[in-house]
């Protein structure tokens, strides 16, 4: 596997040189950072040409990276009130901002080659701009359209040339992107119905947020770079 | 002739050949559909979202829930991915165990899609006929996990515990006569394996049956044969996987071209199709219920005679024996550690691929050292095949929507998410 793994990452080096980035995998798997301008031309290739051969577009995926890398337990104080005592909460809202940090929205493709038999992943940043775009690959990969219809719907990521870029997974009508970091997982609105408009009425939602089990990061020095290469060797 | 205009129909949530909550605009000229519109996410839960609330081995439940007909198979891509981050080994009886489950599961789903498939277009005994046999895999399930469909079995490391040595019997109630009880407890005397091996005798039978109700029945060929045509290349261009890409004849399934588990080591086939319609992507799924068939003969087999561990001895990701923990301090750590706080996983990101009932049916996880998953992405085979819903049915009649809905083995459960 990992064998024909660099004779592909040999050839994507020498079609496309800086264009794109190959991306360290504790797992052995082919991935790369690009451009977004460069994602359509790269794309093209990537389908068209007989070395690579990429004619499946397995998945497309947005991920927010707002709060990459934070724990969010912080306390020393032992009380009886359960773990929600440590978390802190605070409500980043975001979407106002004319900018976003450039690293913050991503769109993450996932490639499969039939021919060849190997799978390889891009991922594009979206850059600063509110709300983020990138280019539809759908003329490239027909697939794609209903994948780049749930990022829009969850992250609200906007995908230029998208025939028909609507809603797909929420509901009619639904406010806000629910998969963004700063989206509460309760959502903000909870429906009831309604004794006098005799009718399904939206409401502000009435539960709290709770953590059962705060998020905790450990450096665990068994998966540390230095001390695993070390091992296998 | 009076001049017929176009008019749009809404076709569900609410019916009984929709598989669940599918919204279906039509867009039709007489009875010839013009334009489908697939209205999806009534069924929306949020999945992902409530994976990067909750530690890793929390959410194993919420992967059965997905696609509510294949269980451990989702199950199985969403540990797969974390033990390709973690990188811990799977004892090979739990790989066997895995892989007779995973087939067990195929045989369930399939026997659901062709039930239900039948149901929708005309061959009412099909149901009837399906769900005697599915009763007997749903015992399976329960003698292993406790429950009849959402398992949890498969846990990162291995599964959950070995198979066990007796099956759960019939109890004594008013509702049965003696003898009625003796009959259903006559084949549930051994143990669990003894148990899938007398049903793995008897489902080719089975499968004779279906075929003589089906494979030649004119009516069934009228309503299959030339419907939702699928060329090789608009497939692959499409994104589909599993029977619906084999159904238009392209060789490819993730257990022979890029086996996990122990695939690489069983003998079985791939059956695939030529014209890329209903009735192709039929005989597929029915030849795949007798190749799992003789998956899961070898798979016991070899099970019987290599007892072993089927959990990994890591019991920073593993919890340790029950026993163990009375008198040794670490194992008592470790316990309430994993029971806590979970653990963490090293920051990367990795992609790991079943081939499902449905397709091709993968787990993106996105790490970043956390005890919670950072992103978990959930690939459904479905989603991309609904997606095609609109170009299959075109030029189509409106009651063979419903043949091909069925045919797209739509699960709603994944579908949404």
């Amino acid at each position: 596997m990992s064998e024909r793994f660099e004779t592909l990452a040999a050839r994507i080096d020498e079609r496309f040189g800086e264009q794109m980035l190959r991306l360290p995998s504790i797992c052995g798997e082919l991935s790369y950072t690009l451009d977004k301008d460069d994602l359509i031309e790269i794309a093209t290739a990537l389908r068209n040409e007989a070395d690579f051969g990429f004619e499946m577009l397995m998945d497309v995926c947005g991920v927010d990276y707002l709060n990459y890398g934070d724990d969010e337990w912080a306390t020393n104080d032992a009380t009886g009130t359960g773990f929600s005592r440590g978390v802190e909460r605070e409500p980043v809202i975001l979407d106002e901002a004319d900018e976003f940090d450039p690293r913050r929205f991503a769109v993450v493709y996932h490639l499969l080659s039939l021919q060849h038999n190997i799978r390889l992943r891009l991922r594009v940043y979206t850059g600063t701009a509110n709300p983020p775009v990138v280019k539809s690959v759908v003329d490239i990969w027909n697939g794609a359209n209903w994948f780049e219809r749930e990022v829009f719907d969850l992250y609200g990521i906007l995908f230029e040339g998208h025939p028909d870029l609507r809603r797909i997974l929420t509901d009619y009508g639904f406010i806000g992107h629910p998969f963004r970091k700063d989206f509460p997982l309760s959502g903000n609105v909870e429906v009831h119905y309604d004794d006098n408009e005799g009718r399904v009425v939206y409401r502000p939602v009435s539960i709290e947020p709770r953590t059962l089990v705060p998020r905790v990061i450990r450096d665990d020095n068994r998966y540390a770079a230095d001390l695993k290469d070390a091992d296998d060797g | 002739m009076a001049e017929i205009q176009s008019y749009t129909m809404n076709f569900g949530p609410q019916h009984p050949a929709a598989h669940g909550v599918l919204r279906l605009v039509l867009e039709i000229e007489g009875e010839v559909i013009q334009k489908a519109d697939p209205h999806v996410g009534l069924l929306h839960r949020a999945t992902e979202k409530l994976a990067e609330t909750k530690p890793f081995n929390q959410s194993i439940g919420y992967m059965d829930r997905l696609d509510y007909v294949s269980m451990m198979c989702n199950e199985h891509a969403y540990v797969m991915a974390i033990e390709k981050l973690l990188g811990v080994e799977v004892p090979e009886r739990a790989q066997y165990i895995r892989v007779m489950f995973d087939e067990i599961t195929r045989i369930l789903n399939h026997l659901m899609w062709l039930g239900a498939h039948g149901l929708d277009i005309g061959a009412m005994t099909m149901f009837l006929y399906c769900f005697r046999e599915r009763e007997d895999l749903m015992d399976c399930y329960e003698a292993v996990s406790g429950t009849r469909m959402h398992a949890t079995y498969y846990r990162p490391g291995g599964v959950y515990r070995d198979l066990p040595d007796s099956m759960p019997k019939y109890q004594e109630s008013k509702f049965r006569s003696k003898k009625e009880l003796d009959r259903w407890n006559s084949i549930r005397e051994g143990s669990l394996l003894d148990f899938i091996e007398a049903f793995t005798e008897r489902f080719p039978g089975c499968v004779d049956e279906y075929e003589t109700l089906l494979t030649d029945n004119r009516i069934w060929k009228q309503r299959t044969v030339n419907i939702g045509v699928v060329t090789p290349d608009r497939a692959m261009q499409l994104g589909f996987s599993g029977p619906m890409l084999r159904g238009s004849g392209v060789e490819w399934d993730l257990r022979k071209k890029q086996p996990y588990e122990v695939y690489d080591k069983v003998d079985f086939d791939i059956p695939v199709g030529v014209n890329g319609d209903c009735y192709d992507r039929y005989l597929v799924r029915i030849e795949e219920l007798r190749q799992s068939n003789r998956i899961i003969k070898q798979c016991i087999n070899w099970l019987r005679d290599n007892p072993g561990p089927v959990i990994a001895d890591d019991h920073k990701v593993t919890p340790p024996k029950r026993i163990e923990m009375k008198d040794d301090m670490e194992s008592l750590i470790h316990h309430f550690k994993l029971f806590t706080e979970g653990y963490c996983v090293p920051e990367g990101e990795a992609y790991a691929a079943v081939e499902h009932p449905k397709g091709e049916f993968g787990i993106y996880i996105i790490s970043d050292g956390a005890n919670k998953p950072y992103r978990v992405k959930i690939r459904a085979p479905g989603f991309a095949h609904l997606s095609a819903m609109s170009e299959m049915v075109e030029g189509h009649m409106l009651a063979d929507v419903v043949a091909v809905i069925g045919t797209q083995d739509i699960v709603f459960g994944e579908v949404d998410r």
